[in-house]
């Protein structure tokens, strides 16, 4: 069952068509919202398990004999995701109805996509056997592409989603090395094993390898830096998605990656530099360039890539812990805490944002900030629901926000006290950068709310009348702010039911169980450091948003092609674009004699080459069979029917010939008792030449050209050579037996195992029924291609005789 | 240019049953004997193509409207379900069945999931040969 729940989602999905098509008087999106609310009700009911400490295990078998399955394993941090995946899931679902049109839209297609992300993204956050987490991984960037590129006929769709593809799945395939690599060192494909042998783990040489591929898996997904360009391009995809997949769940799969791998790596000090230093890098990086975007959606990516880059920061602080002694007693506690509180914080606040900046551009038609403004007292709901996002987004008091950035703080001043791996003399910078990056924060949160909401309406350049978003749409935002404020007065009730048991399974080397996570989130706590930090930034934040419209020329200043997206662009573009094809049409010359010749070429000087240099020709003759007359006649009929078919000097003629040779190979199976295979072989020859008939028409002329053509030194030496190649291996092949010929197993097996008469037919369907499998699906693919190929060709013939 | 056919044409009318009854033969005696899905898939479309030839092909799809690109996807189908079946019953992929049963008229015979395999293959053949056919054959 707890298997099976991962899958609900893309079984539901086959439904969808359906209900889509049949019921049009209903929103799909209201099937839908039945999966993910049912889910997260069953996940509700494993919490009462996970604040204890424990874990469910469920187990299905996939391919036992390769030693894979899918293994649920449900402990306090899976748990969590998998609650936000639904949780946030419900609501998404719920604001798309309102979002799209059930008429104007391909829904089916909107809700499979969002269905398969679904299961993909519980699979990545439950799989404890890294292969099978690979398969989700991947299948999370395969429905963002769907997702990203949902309105298809944009360009910048297209371009978006190829460019998050390509990023996030190149750091997939990354990561799959890093898993190849780790499950050779521990002998094992599960995630719990590997983690109890890390202590020996960490000595392999291929160790840091492991960890730096992994790690990129990681930032690739989470938009860390250098790779966070794809997601402010992802932001074409529908609100919904940016809200689901770019904020909430998608690209939180990287911190969950680096959660569940800190008990193995974070012995190492590449990790915690990487982890600690790239995540600050991000936050501080995103902060400063959200302020820049005048698209809404792109500052809330920009914000979200800054964000991530807090909680990744959050996650490298934490595995200093590791490095502590009695770290659950010291400072050094706050940071793992933070990352999973913020998680959930930046979860509800973001979630929300997306949802209004989805509103105002629903409502108003433009998501340009610069066309913005005054919004305030036409959308007094959307207005509060922004304002209590921003403002904990910006780390203000009664908001969560607040309490995990203080947090966040508390975690940034403990780098100063650890002293390991250079942060004695490195370290200080950690605090100094966060708080740099938490005034830009603030900037930009201010930034998105009142650059929108107050200010002058200028309704002249809105394509919409501005108007309050009807209610359905507003009903998951405001459960989502509610919930900004709900969680700042009760956090430690939150903490409890899901911090600290997610929390202890990213620590399991620190606690026991969640229980011993001491820590009490609390509004107020004195005078320290961490609340000066904050009055610091609110201070800086105001005067630097006051100032805004002054600096925020500074941006134009950066060279574009300085940027990493130009980078991207050129790897996409210059190198693999066109100087590959330029590579490519190099050979590719669009002749199929050409391309024979190649495919000639290289059986016969590698076959050749092989018998040459293995010396693996022989020649006996032993167990020859006598020649007998009408060998030697069928043989002569064959040489006579190629003759005619190479020197024909009509096509029929050469049709013909070729026949003959045909059916005199069949003659050939005939004498040497081959039934079945005399049989197809004329079958095989009628239908051939039937063909041919039929595409006589279709075929060129032989021009003047052709019928003298050339006699041409290279083609000769290459048909020569086919043949010398397969009359040196037929010999080669009967004067030496290496391994014992299977037939006779066949012989033994085929009544017994098989339950058949006919061996060539039960090798056919049983004892190699793969390969015929793959066999008719070729078959299937080429009659598709033909068909396609002719009928496009028709109906371009059929367009250019209507424009004449 | 018409050209009288007469003689072909009558004859195609027995010929056309009598391969078709022996690609049906072939097809089930295939596990014993010689024969098998591939070869009488092949059998049946040379059966098609003498019609083909001998009436034209408006004519023979007029007598058997047939969608050929449905039947190579039906016996796709058909072989990749008989193939995964055995999986549903936590047997490994591709794992056949036979028993022995006494069928009314015919007696006591033997039952196989490598026919229906094997009927998957007749299918895709007959398929994919008259798709191609017809496609080269109608674009003129």
């Amino acid at each position: 069952m707890q298997v099976l729940a991962i899958f609900i989602p893309i079984i539901a999905a086959i439904l969808l068509p359906f209900l889509f098509k049949q019921v049009r008087a209903i929103h799909t999106g209201w099937f839908v919202l039945l999966v993910p609310l049912i889910l997260l009700g069953y996940y509700l009911t494993f919490v009462k398990q996970t604040i204890n400490g424990q874990s469910v295990v469920a187990t299905m078998e996939w391919i036992p004999s390769l030693d894979i399955s899918f293994t649920s394993y449900l402990d306090g941090l899976s748990i969590l995701f998998s609650i936000l995946i639904t949780g946030i899931g419900s609501l998404v679902v719920l604001y798309s109805i309102f979002y799209l049109d059930q008429t104007k839209e391909q829904l089916h297609n909107f809700y499979i996509y969002l269905l398969m992300f679904m299961t993909a993204m519980l699979g990545v956050v439950q799989s404890d056997h890294v292969i099978t987490l690979y398969l989700f991984w991947e299948l999370t960037s395969i429905s963002s592409f769907l997702l990203i590129g949902y309105w298809f006929n944009r360009d910048k769709s297209r371009f978006g989603a190829l460019k998050s593809m390509m990023i996030t799945v190149a750091g997939g395939l990354m990561m799959l090395g890093g898993f190849v690599l780790l499950s050779l060192m521990g002998g094992t494909f599960s995630i719990r094993e590997l983690i109890v042998q890390a202590p020996s783990i960490v000595t392999h040489d291929y160790f840091v390898l492991a960890l730096v591929l992994i790690l990129l898996g990681a930032f690739t997904k989470s938009a860390q830096f250098p790779f966070y360009i794809w997601l402010p391009d992802a932001m074409e995809a529908p609100t919904p998605v940016s809200a689901y997949l770019h904020s909430a769940t998608m690209v939180k799969a990287g911190i969950y990656l680096v959660a569940r791998f800190t008990p193995i790596f974070a012995l190492s000090e590449v990790w915690v530099w990487l982890v600690a230093g790239i995540g600050l890098l991000t936050l501080l990086w995103g902060s400063l360039f959200a302020s820049k975007q005048t698209d809404l959606k792109g500052i809330l990516a920009f914000s979200t890539v800054s964000q991530l880059g807090l909680i990744m920061s959050l996650l490298g602080v934490a595995a200093m812990a590791f490095h502590v002694e009695d770290a659950a007693g010291t400072i050094f506690k706050y940071a793992g805490f933070a990352a999973i509180f913020h998680l959930i914080n930046h979860a509800t606040f973001k979630g929300s944002l997306f949802m209004i900046a989805g509103i105002v551009d629903h409502e108003t038609g433009t998501r340009d900030i610069r066309k913005l403004g005054g919004l305030m007292s036409l959308m007094p709901v959307s207005f509060t629901v922004a304002l209590i996002g921003s403002f904990s987004m910006a780390g203000l008091p009664p908001f969560n926000g607040f309490l995990s950035k203080e947090m966040f703080l508390t975690g940034m001043l403990s780098v100063k006290e650890f002293d390991l791996f250079n942060f004695e003399t490195f370290g200080v910078l950690f605090p100094i950068l966060a708080w740099i990056a938490s005034v830009f924060t603030f900037v930009y949160s201010f930034y998105f709310v009142f650059k929108t909401f107050t200010g002058k309406l200028q309704a002249e350049k809105l394509p919409k009348k501005p108007h309050e978003a009807p209610i359905g749409m507003l009903v998951s935002p405001v459960i989502l702010a509610s919930l900004v404020v709900v969680v700042f007065f009760i956090p430690n009730i939150v903490g409890d039911l899901f911090v600290k048991p997610a929390v202890a399974a990213i620590q399991p080397f620190l606690y026991d169980s969640p229980d011993e996570v001491d820590i009490a989130v609390q509004a107020w706590h004195g005078f320290k450091p961490e609340f000066w930090m904050t009055v610091g930034i609110v201070a800086a934040g105001l005067l630097l948003f006051a100032l805004l419209p002054k600096w925020q020329k500074i941006y134009r200043v950066i060279p574009e092609w300085l940027s990493l997206n130009r980078l991207y662009d050129f790897i996409m573009n210059t190198v693999l674009d066109t100087a590959m094809e330029r590579f490519s049409s190099l050979y590719m010359t669009e002749s199929i004699r050409k391309y024979l010749t190649y495919m000639f070429a290289a059986i016969v000087s590698i076959v050749i080459g092989t018998l040459f240099f293995k010396d693996a020709f022989s020649l006996s003759f032993e167990n020859v069979s006598p020649i007998a007359l009408y060998d030697v006649t069928l043989l002569i009929v064959l040489v006579i029917g190629t003759l005619t078919t190479l020197f024909a000097k009509s096509r029929i003629t050469a049709i013909i010939g070729l026949g003959a040779v045909g059916y005199t190979v069949a003659l050939f199976f005939v004498i040497f008792n081959a039934p079945d295979l005399a049989l197809t072989q004329l079958v095989i020859e009628t239908i051939s030449v039937a063909l041919f008939l039929m595409a006589f028409y279709h075929l060129p002329k032989l021009g003047r050209v052709e019928e003298r053509m050339r006699f041409q030194v290279g083609r000769a030496l290459i048909a020569f050579g086919v043949g010398a190649m397969v009359t040196l291996l037929a010999l080669s092949a009967h004067s030496q037996k290496l391994v014992e010929s299977i037939s006779g197993y066949y012989k033994e097996t085929v009544y017994s195992l098989a339950g058949g008469g006919n061996i060539v037919n039960v090798i056919l369907v049983d004892y190699r029924g793969f390969d015929t499998l793959f066999e008719i699906t070729v078959l299937a693919i080429a009659g598709m291609g033909i068909y396609a190929m002719i009928k496009l060709r028709l109906s371009r013939k059929e367009k250019s005789n209507e424009n004449k | 240019m018409r050209t009288n056919n007469l003689i072909l044409q009558f004859t195609s009318k027995f010929v056309f049953f009598i391969i078709f009854f022996f690609a049906v033969h072939i097809f089930f005696a295939g596990h014993y004997t010689p024969g098998g899905g591939f070869v009488g898939g092949l059998l049946m479309s040379s059966a098609l193509v003498l019609l083909v030839i001998a009436y034209d092909l408006k004519t023979v799809q007029m007598i058997l409207p047939v969608n050929y690109m449905y039947m190579t996807a039906i016996g796709l189908i058909l072989a990749l379900g008989t193939a995964a079946f055995p999986m549903f019953v936590g047997k490994p992929f591709f794992t056949h069945f036979y028993d022995y049963f006494h069928l009314p008229l015919i007696g006591k015979t033997s039952l196989h999931t490598a026919a229906l395999f094997d009927l998957g293959v007749f299918l895709v053949v007959v398929g994919v040969t008259m798709t191609i056919i017809q496609t080269i054959g109608e674009d003129e």
